[in-house]
């Protein structure tokens, strides 16, 4: 063999280049990862997972390792842009201005605003975060139109379990999988969490744990689980119950903490005539008010017969069992209540709704109780329970669940996500190793003591808002309606129509603000959300909404702003264009206040620091707001005299203050003035830097016996309100039973004083805020011919791509260039769809023409598609005859936002009545296939739109692309 | 002799793709690269990956697997690429059994992926020569970087480090010992050509629940006096029988 010619380890160029390394924090998806990214002459050679970073330790996913073709993307927006004088929305005609005459644009208009009528100013955002700083500008603003995209996301999970455990999954809590046993993965894609779940499911599959993975489609993460269990959409509610119902049955439950930690030995009145019916007997004692659950309720305590206080030393209370007070209330355990609602609930049951034989629903329920009972945990970690009660080990049962979007996109899945933490905590699992383990900031406060303004009266001229933007009610009073119960936020979060919205409804802004209802908007800035497409709910209603104008020939959503870094279906829509940078180019912080990337051991935030200048007049998102901030002069953005009080957003992050001396920042670690104080302390000038030099990210491990059972750990409550998490070192009892939903359902009842639903209302509330968990089916399915549409229809998010992020990146789109419908072999053979034929997907909202691909990969009842593949014909840089237009598609033209009332009283919103949850996966279909004489591409088809002035847009139909790092991209 | 190879673990592997563009992104700018991609943002595009996954179904439903199958060139040690090269551009190295492309001596005449019996050699398309997985030659020997990231990208990234790397020849290497003990196999070994690269198969961790478990004395249930008993007036032997 002759020597080569070409020397395969040559390293002469990287010693004639300039190379430089540094970290930040990847944005191709939600998770967060470090990253440390190699320039070469200035140019992206390569981003790596950082080693050295709690979230990832070195791992990358697909899209993290195709950040650099993000970055050279052709779809970036790099002017700010106008529409042109004379052009409609929708024409994508536009001008390139400049920043000064944006600003001058913006403050204009939003100064008369918020000067006249602030809540005439909407900011919806796609990312939920960065909304510390979103939601302190709204709330400085005065509008109370504020939310991210949690609405049409999973708020669903959040509430759930917020309301029930005090804690959620993904940011703020997730399965212990480095000591569980069993795992249950039900509801979940490939993201939320992204590459932490990866690592721990191999890890714990390595060691030989069982991992079940309940879901109607087999993809993912579900390969790879032990026993796939497929399961129709929208029936996790009946699994659970049923589940809970055999565990209970057999005496599988976990008594010493449900007694100890929960209030199911808590005693309920259920006297049918009091106005408390429903609610805990309470012993008049004098407690102090605040934002947790006073200890005032009783136990039955077995000995004494009789009713004694809650953890009264030596008690030992009935958890299960009916009783007569001394006055003659009858009282039951709220764990009795569960037992009897439950009853009714079996695996046989279940088994019709869900598709899941009885047989193994008894066999899963059997698993978990067995081994959650069997393979107990003891770590020899002394701690001590905030009733002073000394424990020499901290016990775990260790099967561990995640469930993420594919319970909580349902209008039933607040109910059902309250049947799973109620199902994990009967199995003893809460915040316990091998279970479930919150991450700081959680837990928190049932519900979290963040309160939404409760009145018309919070809105005033030139004044921050009273109240926060989005919150927690815990009880009719802190609705945000107005005298007659009507709503007072353009999305109707709060009203009586979704009492429990605390993430907002951002799926029904446009349709609302179009319609005016309940009253008409002036200006709506959309942040990095794709509300003309992907966004959005009936998207081609919602593209004709946008562009839609009043008698006066004025457009009913009056001006529109979109800020983006990428030309997105939605900028053809905007009046102006506010282009944002890329993730490496900017600075930001995942906040403490916000979303952070805490770990089970403890808080953890992170920054990203700019590796690399803005494209072109790219701006990041955040120095818009503090620009505009200033120039409105908010408060908490200016001083006395009215002058600038933050030079730019790092600025601000260094120095913005929660109140005055507070010493509660957006960044907790390397506070104080030489950096040595941490959660609290005074502004550090180096905080920056610091953050820099030590990865990106801060992390303070907690001492041990403060890790676990944290809703009842004396030592970390106290901690935590030391160092200002919490302002009470309360226990966080699990609501097993919910008084607050029962609250709610008293004033449907007309029972309680005080606030009054309006009439129209009353039977839907009674019906949904029941404080114990139930099943029903989806409103979508109630209003649906299920003969006509038998079929349910979801999407998946696949693990190489983000949304509609990704289209655009040619290394991420050649894995996953148009989307299938997959359909169970099975049921397209029954519709007469060949494998790789074109086919109709039609529901009662309208149709959609795509490709079939047979599977045996999903339930015979549904059929699936990856989510956000297709693209309109042009946008986000793609040329129009791209597969992503031509042979993808979008599944939400079948789904609509709104679905008509079952009384007939005009549309109510296709959404969770407690929550606001968006109902995705509750659409009703049917398919046939296409005809031969059809056109062989996807339907519906949207006229193509072209690049925007500043896209660097070359359309060679012969192009190449040789990326070669410090050759401007050239080989 | 040293045969450096990958093991796939199948039993891990959720089809991520993170092999697949943390490959491309480290060899598109190294000496393998670049990599050319054909209509990046057009119709069909079509570019040059070394490694890919392919993911398909097995068995009916609803007893049905999911398969993820990353695949790249396995670095025969009998590699039939070599010998049917007409100027000697397709070598295998002897220190490391690496097998690679010499770019400044292909001439693009696709002999070697005929002769290759599983697809994963890949013609770039744009400089008409033969390319294909180098093992990241150009990173595992890098004295720069940190002992623990001399590896392959792909092995790097692997959220589920589904990709192991090291000396199949040395029989105490971790890819020897997973081979070995967890029934590594090589990819149609009929072909004679020894890939060095294996897989590791899926493997099911199952629970097995005994009747009696389920009645314990230790059941809460007990405690609150609900363990299902018979009625007091039900029959029993001691009315049945005398014995």
């Amino acid at each position: 063999m002759s020597k080569p010619l070409h020397d395969p380890l040559s390293k002469e160029l990287d010693r004639q280049s300039r190379i430089e390394v540094k970290n930040t924090t990847c944005y191709m998806c939600a998770c967060r990862c470090g990253i440390r990214v190699t320039l070469r002459d200035g140019e992206v050679r390569f981003i790596e997972g950082n080693p050295d970073h709690p979230i990832n330790k070195g791992v990358i996913c697909a899209k993290g390792s195709s950040g650099l073709m993000k970055q050279y993307s052709p779809a970036r927006l790099t002017k700010p842009l106008l529409r042109k004088e004379g052009s409609e929305r929708g024409d994508n005609q536009f001008e390139e201005i400049s920043w000064e005459r944006a600003f001058d644009l913006l403050e204009e208009r939003l100064a008369h605003l918020r000067a006249t009528d602030p809540k005439k100013f909407a900011l919806f955002t796609g990312r939920d975060q960065m909304q510390a700083l979103t939601g302190l500008f709204a709330r400085q603003f005065g509008t109370p139109n504020y939310a991210a995209h949690g609405g049409f996301c999973s708020v669903n999970m959040a509430a759930g379990m917020i309301y029930t455990i005090g804690g959620s999954f993904w940011e703020f809590g997730g399965p212990d999988l480095e000591r569980a046993r069993l795992f249950v993965m039900i509801g979940t894609a490939e993201d939320h969490h992204s590459n932490p779940l990866k690592k721990e499911i191999s890890k714990f599959k390595r060691k030989g744990g069982r991992f079940v993975s309940i879901n109607p489609v087999r993809t993912g993460y579900s390969a790879i689980a032990d026993e796939w269990v497929p399961i129709r959409p929208g029936t996790d509610g009946a699994l659970l119950l049923a589940l809970t119902n055999v565990i209970v049955r057999s005496g599988l439950y976990d008594r010493e903490f449900l007694v100890q930690y929960t209030n199911a030995p808590e005693l309920v009145n259920r006297d049918e005539g009091s106005p408390d019916n429903g609610l805990f007997v309470r012993r008049d004692i004098p407690v102090e008010e605040g934002c947790f659950d006073p200890q005032n309720k009783l136990w039955w305590d077995r000995e004494r017969d009789e009713p004694v206080l809650t953890h009264t030393p030596a008690a030992d209370p009935y958890l299960l069992g009916s009783f007569t007070l001394k006055d003659g209330t009858p009282v039951s355990t709220s764990f009795q209540l569960l037992t009897e609602r439950l009853k009714e609930y079996t695996p046989e049951w279940a088994a019709g709704i869900t598709g899941i034989p009885a047989d193994t629903i008894h066999r899963l329920a059997h698993e978990m109780g067995i081994t959650a009972r069997d393979e107990k945990i003891e770590l020899p970690i002394a701690w001590t329970d905030t009733w002073g009660n000394e424990h020499e080990t901290v016990t775990g049962n260790p099967v561990a669940f995640h469930a993420m979007r594919g319970l909580a996109a349902h209008s039933n899945g607040f109910q059902a996500i309250r049947a799973l933490a109620i199902l994990m905590s009967v199995l003893g699992t809460i915040d316990r190793p091998g279970g479930f383990r919150h991450k700081a900031p959680f837990p928190r406060p049932i519900p979290p003591c963040a309160k939404p303004p409760n009145g018309p009266e919070a809105v005033q001229p030139d004044t921050p808002l009273a109240g926060m933007p989005l919150g927690w009610p815990a009880r009719p009073e802190d609705l945000f309606v107005d005298e007659d119960g009507g709503p007072l936020r353009i999305d109707k979060a709060f009203s009586w129509e979704y009492p429990l919205s605390v993430h907002g409804l951002m799926h029904n802004v446009i349709t609302n603000a179009w319609r005016g209802d309940p009253y008409p908007i002036d200006t709506l800035l959309i942040f990095m959300a794709n509300m003309a497409w992907n966004s959005s709910m009936n998207t081609s209603e919602v593209r004709r909404m946008l562009n839609d104008r009043d008698e006066d020939g004025e457009y009913k959503i009056p001006f529109l702003v979109v800020a983006d870094a990428f030309q997105s279906e939605m900028v053809a829509f905007a009046d102006l264009v506010l282009p944002d940078t890329s993730y490496l180019e900017r600075h930001d912080c995942m906040s403490m206040l916000d979303r952070p990337v805490s770990e089970y051991d403890g808080p953890v935030d992170s920054v990203r620091i700019p590796v690399l200048p803005p494209t072109g007049d790219s701006k990041p998102f955040q120095e818009v707001l503090i620009e505009l901030a200033t120039r409105l002069k908010f408060p908490a953005f200016t001083n006395g005299d009215g002058s600038r009080k933050f030079r730019d957003y790092p600025d601000f992050i260094i120095n913005y203050e929660t109140s005055p001396g507070s010493g509660i920042g957006f960044l907790a670690g390397w506070r104080g003035k030489g950096g040595e104080k941490f959660m609290k302390g005074e502004s550090n000038p180096r905080q920056w830097e610091m953050y820099e030099e030590n990865n990106c990210v801060f992390h303070y491990e907690l001492p041990k016996s403060y890790q676990y059972m944290r809703n009842w750990n004396q030592g970390y409550l106290e901690w935590a309100k030391r160092h200002v998490l919490t302002r009470y070192a309360e226990p966080i009892n699990i609501h097993i039973y919910s008084e607050v939903l029962q609250r709610f359902r008293l004033a449907a009842q007309g029972r309680s004083a005080g606030r009054q639903p309006p009439a129209h209302l009353r039977e839907r509330l009674e019906t949904h805020f029941d404080p114990l968990p139930f099943y029903a089916q989806p409103l979508e399915a109630e209003a649906t011919d299920l003969h006509r549409y038998p079929l349910n229809a979801i999407t998946q998010r696949p693990m190489a791509m983000y949304h509609s992020w990704d289209s655009q990146n040619p290394w991420l789109r050649q894995i996953h260039t148009w989307n299938f419908l997959y359909v169970n072999s099975r049921t397209a053979r029954e519709a007469g769809i060949e494998d790789g034929a074109w086919m109709w997907v039609e529901s009662m909202h309208g149709k959609v023409r795509c490709m079939c691909r047979h599977s045996e990969a999903v339930e015979p009842g549904t059929v699936w598609t990856w989510n956000a593949i297709g693209k309109a014909a042009g946008a986000w840089a793609l040329d129009a005859d791209a597969d992503e237009s031509r042979k993808g598609f979008l599944l939400n033209h079948l789904i609509k936002e709104e679905l008509p009332a079952p009384d007939g009283s005009g549309p109510v919103s296709n959404s969770d009545p407690l929550t606001g949850q968006a109902g995705w996966y509750d659409v009703r279909v049917r398919i046939y296939p296409a005809e031969a004489d059809e056109p062989r591409e996807s339907a519906p088809q949207f006229e193509p739109v072209g690049p925007v002035p500043g896209q660097a847009v070359q359309n060679d139909p012969g192009k190449w692309l040789s990326w070669f790092a410090g050759r401007g991209g050239k080989p | 002799m040293t045969q450096l190879a990958l093991v796939i673990d199948l039993n891990v592997c959720v089809g991520c793709h993170a092999c697949v563009t943390s490959c491309k992104e480290w060899n598109t700018s190294g000496t393998a690269g670049p990599m050319a991609d054909l209509k990046p943002y057009g119709k069909e595009p079509r570019g040059t990956f070394f490694n890919r996954v392919q993911t398909f179904e097995v068995g009916e439903y609803p007893q049905t697997e999911t398969v993820h199958f990353p695949k790249s060139c396995l670095h025969c040690e009998d590699p039939p690429c070599v010998p049917v090269c007409p100027t000697g551009a397709s070598y295998k190295r002897e220190e490391d059994g690496i097998v690679l492309v010499d770019s400044d001596k292909c001439i693009g005449c696709k002999y070697c992926s005929w002769a290759c019996p599983y697809g994963v050699r890949e013609l770039d398309e744009h400089q008409k020569i033969m390319t294909k997985c180098t093992l990241c030659v150009d990173r595992i020997y890098d004295m720069s970087l940190p002992e623990a990231e001399r590896r392959p990208a792909c092995v790097n990234a692997c959220p589920t480090n589904a990709r192991l790397f090291g000396d199949v020849d040395d029989p105490d290497s971790e890819v020897s010992v997973a081979i070995r003990e967890q029934g590594g196999y090589p990819l149609m070994p009929e072909w004679g050509t020894r890939p060095a690269n294996h897989y590791l198969p899926r493997r099911k961790t199952r629970m097995t629940i005994h009747e009696d478990e389920l009645v314990r004395a230790d059941n809460p249930l007990k405690k609150e006096r609900q363990l299902p008993m018979p009625d007091a007036d039900d029959p029993t032997l001691d009315e049945t029988t005398s014995w």
